[in-house]
């Protein structure tokens, strides 16, 4: 992995790989999506971070005590976390090759994903019902971005699932499709992450102040 | 449990390719801990036990940073090892981004606003 400075024969040093032999394919896949996980753990940052300073200007509007139902988030946080451990359970299937139940276990994670942007759509839903819009407050503007961009990725994350057990049912489980897998496991565990930060940050924290 | 460990054990040595590879129990284990460690935040907050709003805030942010470790040991199967150390990289360079990114902002902010001029001044000044 490391570029290592190749002194030629004048003595001047060299900045690539001077011999590069060539890598089996999808062979850095795995390093390339961490780090594109990596910077999109800094876009949360980012939204975290502005919800962080926004988070108490609610501009004579409604506080999270009046809007968040906590209720609601622990059923929506359970999703999320049955959603995690079904498609580490569709990974083991995976590792053992059988398609059929790695294909009923990426559905069933599917299903959990699917509850937990419904649930989250409805808790939307009802807020601007009751007026409280992105519109209504810097404290608003700030939750719906943050909120709204993780739950984006799971919808982003589900279209991506369905997309797999598309390949799978077509192809099997062939090379390709297990590095694929690999990748939206990296990606759905990650947004369980992300969770964890915005059921802390955003609506607890928000409910205790 | 442990039997699971050595079923799963057992069919993981011939293909072990360098990446950590997953068990059962090793995912069971990151589940059961995930659950406990979202279960008491919610009912600190939703209960109120703890005497002081400081000190739930303060044990809730330690349970949400056990629990982000866990779900990186558990689920991303995060090791020194992994891509021979090249996602640990990533990752501390990242963290160190994070923080420098939410202390910033959040310091800067808090600084700017308790230096902002009181309202009923600014009214005074027209």
């Amino acid at each position: 992995m490391t570029v290592a400075v190749n002194p030629t024969q004048t003595g001047e040093p060299l900045f690539y790989l001077a011999d590069e032999h060539p890598h089996p394919e999808g062979y850095s896949t795995s390093l390339g999506f961490w780090i594109y996980l990596m910077s999109d753990c800094l876009i949360f940052a980012i939204l975290f971070a502005t919800f962080g300073v926004l988070g108490a200007n609610y501009a004579a509007g409604p506080a999270p005590k009046d809007l968040f139902d906590l209720n609601l988030v622990a059923v929506n946080t359970s999703m999320l976390l049955l959603s995690s451990i079904t498609y580490g359970f569709a990974m083991l299937t995976m590792q053992q090759n059988k398609v059929a139940q790695t294909q009923i276990w990426l559905a069933i994670t599917g299903l959990f994903g699917l509850a937990f942007i419904g649930i989250e759509l409805t808790e939307f839903a009802h807020m601007i019902h009751e007026g409280a819009t992105p519109q209504r407050s810097a404290f608003l503007s700030a939750f719906f971005t943050l909120v709204g961009t993780h739950g984006l990725h799971v919808s982003c994350g589900l279209i991506w699932l369905v997309t797999l057990m598309v390949q799978v049912g077509k192809f099997g489980l062939i090379e390709a499709n297990r590095r694929r897998l690999m990748c939206l496991s990296m990606f759905w565990h990650f947004l369980d992450v992300v969770w964890i930060g915005v059921f802390t940050f955003v609506y607890l924290l928000g409910v205790l102040r | 449990m442990s039997t699971n460990t050595h079923a799963a054990g057992a069919h993981d040595h011939h293909h072990d390719d360098g990446h950590a590879h997953s068990t059962f129990s090793g995912y069971m284990l990151g589940f059961v801990l995930s659950v406990v460690l979202t279960a008491i935040p919610f009912w600190l907050v939703m209960s109120g036990t703890l005497p002081s709003k400081q000190i739930t805030a303060l044990v809730i942010m330690a349970f949400a940073v056990v629990q982000i470790v866990v779900h990186m040991i558990y689920f991303l199967h995060m090791s020194p090892k992994s891509e021979n150390g090249w996602s640990m990289m990533a990752l501390i360079f990242t963290i160190v981004m994070v923080v420098i990114a939410l202390s910033g902002s959040l310091w800067v902010m808090n600084h700017l606003n308790s230096n902002m001029m009181p309202i009923h001044q600014m009214s005074g000044m027209k």
